[in-house]
C-alpha cells in the first residue's frame, strides 16, 4: 500500500512541470505558434529560480524570475517569429541551444565548484493543505505537496474556462485558426499573438523553476533531459485541450514515477531499462495519439502579414 | 444621401497598381452593384473602405465625417460590415462564437445561453434559421453566408458589403440571399454587392459602379442601361462570345480511344467502354454534368490514372502504357481542370512555371543546366503575346488573377506546339474578357490543325468551340450531335435521356 502511494503522489509530483510546461504549449499553440524552445525557456527558469533562490535565499523570489526569465525567452521567439516572420521551427531551436548554453556558462561560472559540485539552496516546502490531507491515502497523493503543485492542479480548470467561456479564448482560438478572419472582425493578431506567446513563457519558466527549487534542491546542466519536448508530446496526446494535457502529463509523469518505483524496489532489472520507461512511453503515447485525428490550430506555425 | 463616399483611393501592391484614383458613393437605402472582370479592383476597393487592407492615397467619408480606416475595428464601429468572398469565419468556433468573436457586448466571461438567444432573436428577425450552437465546420457554405451576414448585423452595421456572394450558392440559395437583401434594404440598409454577374446587377440594384483594371469606368442607375453596354464597360470593347469557328476539313485521327474503361477514386468502373477519335483540325466537344466520368476520362488520356482496358494511341501510335513525359514528348498538350492544384505551382514565378515540362527541351537547357536568358526571353515573349498581366515573369503566379493563371497555362501548353490539346473546363471561373481569349486560342490551334478534346460542363462553350459534341452520362458516350444541335437536345441527353428517343424525336422533326 506504501508502495502504491508512495508511487501515485509521485506521479503528481513529475506530472507537475511538464504539464505546467504543457498548458503554455496549448495556450501559445492555439494561438498559431510553434514554439519548440521549451526546454530551453524551462532551463532558462530552473537557473534563474536557482540563482535568485541562492543569492537572496527567497524562494518566492526565486519562482517570480523563472516566470520572469521564461516570460524574456518567449519574448524573443515572439519578436522573431511575429514581427520579423523568421520560421518558428529555426527560433525554437536557436532558444533551446541558447537556453542550454547561457545557463551552463553562466552556472560554472557563478556557482560550480570542484569541491561540492554545486550548492544547495532554498527550496518550497511541503505544504500540506489543512484537513484535506488528513483524508487517508488521497491526502498523501494529492494535498501532501508544495504549492506549485497546487498552482498546476488549478490551472487546469482555469485555462479550460479562459480558452472555452472567455472572449480572451475565443481571440486566441480564432488567431491561430484563421488570423485573417480574426482579424476581419477586429481581433488585434498582433497582441493577441504576442500575448499568448508571453504568457506561455511564464508557464515554460515556472515549470523550469519547480524542476530546480521545488522538486530539485540544486541546478544541474541540462538538468531538463528532454522534459520540453516530452511537454509537446504531451500537448499533441491532450489533443490542445487543458483536461487532455493534464492526463497526458499524469501519464508520464506515472512513467517516470513508475522507473522511480522499480528502482526502489531493487527488483534486479538493469537500471538502463528501467529508465528508459518514460521515453518509451513518450513513443507509444505520440503514436496511438497520432492516428486520431487533432484539432490543431489551422495557420499554426504561418506568420501573419496585414496587406 | 451618400452614407460612403471614397475619393481619388490608389492602392499599390508592390509595383501593381489595384486601385487608380477611384471615387465611389453608396446612397443610403440603395443596393450598389460593384462591376467588373476578375482582377478590375472591386475587392480590393471594399477592403480598403473596410480597414482590411491600407490605402496608399485618397480620403474616406462614412456619414458626412472623414473616417481614417486604420483597421476593420474602425469600419464596424462606423457601420459597415463585409461578407468575404472567401468567409470569414473560425470553422473550429460555433455560429454564436463567431457572431460574438470581439463584440463588446459579449465582455470577458461569455454568457453563451444569453448570445445564443440574441442568435435566434436575429434569426426571427431577419428571417434565417441558423443553429446557434452548431460548429461553423459543420455548416453548408449557404448557411455560413448567412453566419457571416448575422456577424456583420449584430455588430449594428448600417452598410453591407458583401464580396461575390453568389459564387459559392446554388441557384435556390441565391434567390434567398437577394431577397433577404432586398428586405435589408428596406429596413434602411445600404447594401454593396461586388459581382461579375451581369444578372444580378440588372434584377436586384439600384445603382452600378464599373470598374476596370483598377479605374471607375463609370457609375450609372441599372434602369438606365443594359446588359449590352455594360458588358462593353466591362470589357472595354465589344465582346464576341458567339461562335467564331468556320468549317474546315479535318486531316488525320490523332487522339484515338478504343473500349476504354478506368476507374475512379473509390474504385469503381467510371468511365465505361468508351471509344471516340479526334481528328486534326477539329474540335471534340464532350459535354455532360459533373461527375459523370469526364475526369476520369480526361486523366487516363493524360497519363495521370490507370486504365482498365482499352487503349489509346497519340498521332497513331498507341500510348496505352506510356509515361506522362513520353506522351508529352509525343506531343499531347493538357489545360488541366483544376488550374491552381494541377495546372501551375503557385509558388515559382510565371518563368518557372512557363517553364515546367520543357527542362528537358534544348529551348530551355544545355544538357543538365537550364538557360536562364532563354527561359527569360522566351517567357517574356509568351507574356506578351498571351497578355498575361501583370507583364512581371519573376511574380509568383499563385498572384495572379485566375484569368491570367490560365494564359500561363495556356502559353506552356500551346508553345509546347502540341499536336493534341486536352483542353479540360478550360474557362471555369474566368471572367468575361479571359473566357473570350482562351476560346479564341482554342479556336486559333485548331485552325494551326491541332486535334482539339473539349471537356466541358458549360454547354454554351461546347456549342460555341466544337465541330463535333459527345454527350457522356453514367460514364457512356451516349451520343454524337452536330455542333448546331439544339439546346434542349443537349440538355436532354446530358440529364440521361437516352440517344434512341432524341434520334426519334429529330426524326420527328425532319
Amino acid at each position: 500500500m506504501d508502495q502504491v502511494s508512495f508511487f501515485l503522489a509521485a506521479t503528481v509530483r513529475m506530472a507537475t512541470p511538464l504539464m505546467i510546461a504543457a498548458l503554455g504549449l496549448v495556450v501559445s499553440e492555439r494561438a498559431g505558434l510553434m514554439n519548440i524552445g521549451v526546454e530551453g525557456t524551462m532551463l532558462a527558469g530552473a537557473f534563474a529560480a536557482f540563482s535568485v533562490s541562492a543569492f537572496t535565499g527567497n524562494y518566492w523570489l526565486g519562482i517570480l524570475c523563472a516566470m520572469l526569465a521564461g516570460c524574456v525567452m518567449a519574448l524573443l521567439f515572439a519578436f522573431t517569429s511575429i514581427t520579423l516572420r523568421t520560421p518558428q521551427i529555426v527560433i525554437g531551436a536557436a532558444v533551446n541551444m541558447l537556453g542550454s548554453g547561457l545557463t551552463a556558462v553562466l552556472f560554472r561560472k557563478l556557482f560550480f565548484d570542484a569541491a561540492t559540485g554545486g550548492i544547495q539552496v532554498a527550496t518550497f516546502p511541503a505544504l500540506p493543505i489543512p484537513l484535506l490531507h488528513a483524508i487517508p491515502i488521497l491526502g498523501s497523493i494529492l494535498f501532501n505537496h508544495n504549492v506549485i503543485v497546487y498552482i498546476g492542479m488549478l490551472l487546469v480548470p482555469a485555462l479550460w474556462f479562459i480558452m472555452n467561456r472567455t472572449s480572451t479564448g475565443l481571440k486566441i482560438i480564432a488567431v491561430g485558426e484563421h488570423p485573417r478572419a480574426a482579424d476581419s472582425m477586429g481581433v488585434n493578431v498582433f497582441r493577441t499573438r504576442y500575448a499568448a506567446t508571453l504568457f506561455s513563457g511564464v508557464l515554460m519558466g515556472l515549470a523550469g523553476g519547480y524542476l530546480s527549487i521545488a522538486q530539485a534542491n540544486s541546478f544541474n546542466v541540462d538538468m531538463t533531459g528532454g522534459k520540453g519536448y516530452i511537454a509537446m508530446a504531451i500537448v499533441v496526446l491532450g489533443k490542445w485541450t487543458p483536461g487532455g494535457v493534464a492526463g497526458g502529463a499524469l501519464l508520464f509523469g506515472g512513467a517516470n514515477a513508475l522507473q522511480m518505483t522499480l528502482q526502489n524496489l531493487g527488483l534486479g532489472i538493469p537500471n538502463n531499462i528501467i529508465m528508459m520507461v518514460p521515453y518509451i512511453v513518450t513513443i507509444l503515447a505520440v503514436l496511438t495519439a497520432s492516428r486520431h485525428r487533432v484539432i490543431d490550430a489551422g495557420a499554426k506555425g504561418i506568420p501573419y502579414i496585414k496587406v | 444621401m451618400n452614407v460612403v463616399e471614397m475619393r481619388g483611393i490608389y492602392k499599390y501592391f508592390s509595383d501593381t497598381c489595384a486601385n487608380k484614383n477611384v471615387d465611389f458613393s453608396l446612397r443610403k437605402g440603395e443596393i450598389h452593384a460593384l462591376l467588373g472582370e476578375n482582377g478590375a479592383g472591386k475587392s480590393t476597393l471594399m477592403n480598403i473602405l473596410y480597414g482590411l487592407y491600407t490605402y496608399d492615397a485618397g480620403t474616406i467619408t462614412v456619414n458626412g465625417a472623414r473616417v481614417d480606416m486604420e483597421n476593420p475595428a474602425t469600419a464596424i464601429r462606423h457601420g459597415i460590415g463585409m461578407v468575404h468572398q472567401h468567409f470569414m469565419l473560425i470553422p473550429q468556433l460555433t455560429v454564436t462564437q463567431n457572431i460574438f468573436l470581439c463584440a463588446k457586448e459579449a465582455g470577458f466571461v461569455l454568457n453563451m445561453p444569453t448570445l445564443e438567444a440574441r442568435v435566434e432573436e436575429m434569426n426571427r428577425r431577419f428571417g434565417f434559421r441558423v443553429d446557434p450552437s452548431a460548429f461553423v465546420w459543420q455548416l453548408p457554405v449557404g448557411i455560413q453566408q448567412k453566419v457571416e451576414i448575422l456577424k456583420a448585423l449584430a455588430r449594428n452595421i448600417r452598410i453591407l458589403i458583401l464580396d461575390e456572394p453568389s459564387a459559392v450558392l446554388t441557384p435556390k440559395e441565391s434567390d434567398e440571399l437577394f431577397s433577404t437583401l432586398q428586405s435589408l434594404v428596406r429596413e434602411g440598409y445600404s447594401v454593396i454587392l461586388i459581382t461579375h454577374k451581369m444578372q444580378e446587377v440588372l434584377d436586384f440594384s439600384d445603382r452600378v459602379t464599373v470598374m476596370r483594371a483598377g479605374e471607375v469606368v463609370d457609375t450609372l442607375n441599372v434602369s438606365d442601361t443594359d446588359a449590352h453596354a455594360l458588358a462593353n464597360m466591362m470589357v472595354g470593347r465589344e465582346v464576341f462570345l458567339q461562335r467564331q469557328t468556320k468549317p474546315q476539313p479535318t486531316g488525320e485521327p490523332m487522339l484515338e480511344v478504343c473500349d476504354l474503361t478506368v476507374k475512379n477514386d473509390k474504385k469503381l468502373d467510371w468511365v465505361k467502354n468508351i471509344s471516340f477519335q479526334v481528328r486534326a483540325g477539329e474540335i471534340v466537344g464532350i459535354a455532360g454534368v459533373d461527375g459523370n466520368g469526364q475526369l476520369e476520362l480526361g486523366e487516363a488520356i493524360a497519363g495521370g490514372r490507370t486504365l482498365e482496358s482499352g487503349s489509346i494511341r497519340l498521332c497513331g501510335k498507341d500510348i496505352t502504357r506510356s509515361s506522362i513525359r513520353r506522351r508529352l514528348d509525343m506531343g499531347l498538350a493538357h489545360i488541366p481542370d483544376d488550374r491552381q492544384k494541377k495546372g501551375l505551382v503557385l509558388q515559382f514565378p510565371i518563368k518557372d512555371n512557363i517553364l515546367l515540362s520543357g527542362q528537358r527541351s534544348k529551348q530551355y537547357a544545355n544538357g543538365f543546366f537550364l538557360n536562364t536568358k532563354k527561359i527569360e526571353a522566351r517567357t517574356r515573349t509568351l507574356v506578351e503575346r498571351f497578355d498575361v498581366r501583370p507583364t512581371d515573369i519573376n511574380l509568383p503566379a499563385g498572384s495572379l488573377s485566375g484569368g491570367n493563371q490560365q494564359k500561363v497555362i495556356l502559353a506552356r501548353e500551346v508553345d509546347r506546339g502540341g499536336k493534341v490539346l486536352l483542353a479540360f473546363q478550360p474557362t471555369r471561373g474566368l471572367d468575361i474578357g479571359a473566357i473570350e481569349f482562351v476560346r479564341a486560342k482554342l479556336v486559333e490551334e485548331r485552325a494551326k490543325g491541332a486535334a482539339i478534346l473539349l471537356i466541358s460542363t458549360d454547354l454554351d462553350e461546347i456549342r460555341s468551340l466544337s465541330d463535333r459534341i459527345l454527350v457522356m452520362y453514367e460514364g457512356h458516350i451516349t451520343g454524337e450531335l452536330p455542333y448546331n444541335a439544339p439546346l434542349e437536345q443537349i440538355g436532354l441527353m446530358i440529364a440521361g435521356h437516352d440517344t434512341t428517343t432524341i434520334e426519334k424525336a429529330r426524326g420527328d422533326v425532319q
